[in-house]
């Protein structure tokens, strides 16, 4: 018990983490790696709840994170090396062209 | 054999022939077409005329060329039938129609739309052949519509002037008012007998139990779309302005055979008028009333096409007149006559403003029957016929007219006669009057016209002779006696009985008397007239203005109408409302977009932040909801 309370006090920490990350940094790929962490908190949560709840479905629910943080990554590392192509900069403050 | 719908055919196939390949096929070919086809159609009708003699007085031929619409045991058939008052419709339509075809080869000769005038011409006789055979309303209407939109097309044959496009405008906008009556008379007729065959509809009024239907009602909405045709009051402003169009079609349509067909309406219908005095009452009085106002106003028109228009309406009103005291076989014969005399006036006067190279003011004629004896001597009989000089056609005609407005037991009345009688003497008096100052006074013509002067060809000339001929014998075919079986002659009031002869005394004298004021009055030139005019100056602008008819329909229906259109239908319907609420919804959403859109600033962290208190804010609402 003191396990499954350990584990969602983990995730709920690197989900914070990933946020305030997200929020506060400026750098893209620092932004990008903080949301890894944020996925990975929900992971964690997850399988623990799968534990907890001695089903299967939180554990596969995992392998579909998996594969759509995979995809993400595959188009958001190109984003990020064309952004820093252009403007040799990965501070996305600078990129505020598209707006209303 | 389909004879019937051969002569009605006939034309129609003119038509598309003239129309789809005259112009890649030259005029020799469209005036062979054009001209030879309504010959044909004449020829064939003689031979229906012969066929209906042998079946005897009251038969008729009955054709039914397909079915229209059918449902259930009941339906409409496109048929045509063929009576001796069919008979003579048809054989002036056909008859003066195929003399009006030979004259314009020559009249329009020149006018590069040589092929479309003849493809107009034709389908107008196809129409008015449709309307005078079909056995139905229904048929008789497609052909009463038929000859309105060849009419409308013919009057602004020469559309490039916008005065005369318009002309044609004013007369089918006219006839739609009249039309209106027509069908709803239509509509009730079908409503009550369940048949719209008019021999049918005549025998079910003739029947001894009465039809569920007011006799009158329907006489009178039935005859105000025969006003509209028929040029009568108050729908009598288009014909004047139809003049706009070629002579030869003043001739054919809107003299000798369109603007009777509201004549030919109320007598192929006479089973409802006879049992409908009021009805009769209303077409005997506006017939009168439209023959005397238009024959006022054509005491001072100046235009020689212009005082003929106005001597159509006005005589057009005496055949109604006679209609309208039951002598219906009288009306139809003045409708005969007077499609003679009629066309040969207006040919004639084609043929003067043919010589003239175009003028129309009989002010700058003068003296022209030395220099066009043809013409002169042609126009100058059918003035006499129209004027009722005996023993020329419209004497007879006209002198029954008379007779019957007073002595008819079917609504004849005095004042009728007395109406009657001036209109004659005022005919008598204008056309006198025309005649004098555009052929016999001393010459008011410029030098150079004067120069120009020539006789017509053969083709125009030839025409005006068989005309003339036929307005001078034409009289003596005792056509009321001739239709007798079919339109039966009112009684006579008994204390006339004996006074015919003296009647016919009386129309001679009167004739006479407008023939003598009108040979005091203009023997010299103009100057009499203008003297006379110069007395009576209000009443000559009065009757200048056309009692200023016009000008009251502009008043009392265009400028409302138009106000109505402008300020509400368009000014607050259109633009205000649709408009508006369109425009207001498009200026709400740009507005609300707009405020919306600085939410979007383009930094991440914001759009972070924002998705966070979204994703919170549901949590929250389902905690506290959930």
């Amino acid at each position: 018990m003191a396990d499954t309370q350990l584990l969602l006090g983990l995730s709920f920490v690197l989900f914070a983490l990933g946020l305030v990350g997200v929020m506060v940094r400026r750098n893209a790929l620092v932004m990008l790696m903080c949301m890894e962490l944020m996925l990975n908190a929900v992971i964690l949560a997850l399988v623990t709840f799968s534990l907890e709840t001695a089903t299967l479905s939180g554990a596969v629910l995992v392998f579909l994170i998996f594969v759509v943080a995979a995809a993400e990554i595959a188009i958001a590392i190109p984003i990020v090396l064309q952004l820093s192509r252009q403007r040799s900069s990965l501070d996305v403050e600078g990129y505020d062209r598209l707006q209303g | 054999m389909n004879l019937l719908t051969v002569i009605v055919l006939l034309p129609l196939a003119g038509f598309l022939l003239n129309g789809l390949l005259g112009r890649r096929l030259g005029r020799t070919f469209v005036s062979v077409v054009g001209c030879g086809l309504p010959v044909l159609a004449f020829l064939a009708t003689v031979k229906a005329v012969l066929l209906l003699q042998a079946a005897g007085p009251d038969a008729a031929l009955l054709e039914v060329a397909y079915r229209w619409a059918s449902f259930g045991a009941q339906g409409f058939d496109v048929a045509f039938y063929f009576d001796r008052l069919t008979a003579v419709m048809t054989l002036i339509i056909t008859g003066v129609g195929s003399l009006i075809h030979v004259y314009s080869t020559g009249y329009m000769k020149d006018d590069p739309s040589y092929a479309r005038y003849f493809a107009y011409l034709n389908l107008f006789l196809f129409f008015m052949l449709t309307l005078v055979l079909g056995r139905s309303l229904l048929v008789c209407f497609v052909g009463w519509e038929g000859v309105g939109l060849a009419s409308y097309l013919l009057i602004g044959f020469w559309f490039e002037d916008p005065a005369k496009a318009a002309a044609g405008k004013k007369a089918f906008i006219t006839n739609r008012v009249g039309d209106a009556g027509f069908l709803l008379g239509l509509f009730l007729l079908y409503w009550a007998l369940g048949t719209v065959n008019m021999d049918e509809i005549n025998a079910a009024f003739a029947a001894p139990v009465a039809p569920a239907v007011s006799a009158s009602l329907v006489g009178v909405l039935l005859f105000i779309g025969a006003t509209g045709k028929s040029a009568q009051i108050p729908l009598h402003v288009w014909l004047p302005d139809a003049m706009a169009g070629p002579t030869p079609v003043s001739a054919l349509i809107h003299a000798a055979t369109m603007v009777t067909a509201g004549v030919y309406l109320v007598a192929r219908l006479h089973g409802i008028y006879e049992h409908a005095p009021e009805a009769s009452q209303v077409v005997a009085v506006i017939g009168v009333l439209t023959a005397f106002f238009a024959a006022t106003i054509a005491l001072v028109q100046t235009d020689i096409k212009k005082v003929l228009a106005y001597s159509t309406v006005s005589q057009l009103g005496l055949m109604f007149l006679a209609l309208g005291v039951g002598a219906y076989g009288v009306a139809v014969f003045h409708v005969y006559t007077h499609a003679f005399f009629k066309a040969c006036l207006f040919l004639g006067a084609g043929s003067v403003i043919h010589a003239l190279g175009g003028e129309q003011d009989i002010r700058k004629m003068g003296g022209l029957w030395r220099k066009i004896p043809v013409t002169f001597f042609t126009f100058a009989i059918a003035t006499a016929a129209i004027a009722g000089i005996p023993p020329l056609a419209g004497f007879f005609s006209k002198d029954e007219i008379l007779w019957f407005a007073l002595a008819s037991e079917h609504g004849g009345s005095p004042i009728l006669w007395v109406l009657g009688s001036a209109t004659s003497l005022m005919t008598s008096f204008y056309m006198f009057r025309l005649l004098w100052l555009t052929f016999l006074t001393p010459s008011r013509m410029s030098h150079d016209t004067e120069h120009h002067v020539h006789e017509s060809p053969l083709s125009m000339t030839g025409v005006l002779i068989v005309l003339a001929v036929l307005s001078a014998i034409g009289g003596f075919f005792e056509l009321p006696h001739f239709l007798e079986p079919l339109l039966p002659m009112p009684a006579v009031l008994e204390s006339l009985e004996h006074y015919e002869h003296t009647f016919v005394f009386v129309a001679v004298a009167v004739a006479l008397l407008g023939l003598a004021a009108a040979t005091f009055m203009y023997r010299r030139g103009l100057a009499r007239g203008e003297a006379l005019a110069a007395r009576f100056p209000r009443l000559h602008r009065v009757l200048g203005g056309k009692y200023y008819i016009d000008e009251l329909f502009e008043a009392v229906l265009y400028r409302p109408l138009h106000w109505i259109s402008d300020r509400v239908f368009l000014g607050l319907g259109d633009r205000l409302l649709i408009d508006g609420s369109l425009h207001g919804l498009a200026a709400l959403t740009r507005r609300a977009s707009g405020r919306l859109s600085r939410v979007q600033t383009g930094q991440l962290q914001w759009y972070v932040a924002m998705a966070v208190v979204g994703v919170v804010g549901c949590l929250v609402w389902v905690w506290r909801h959930g």
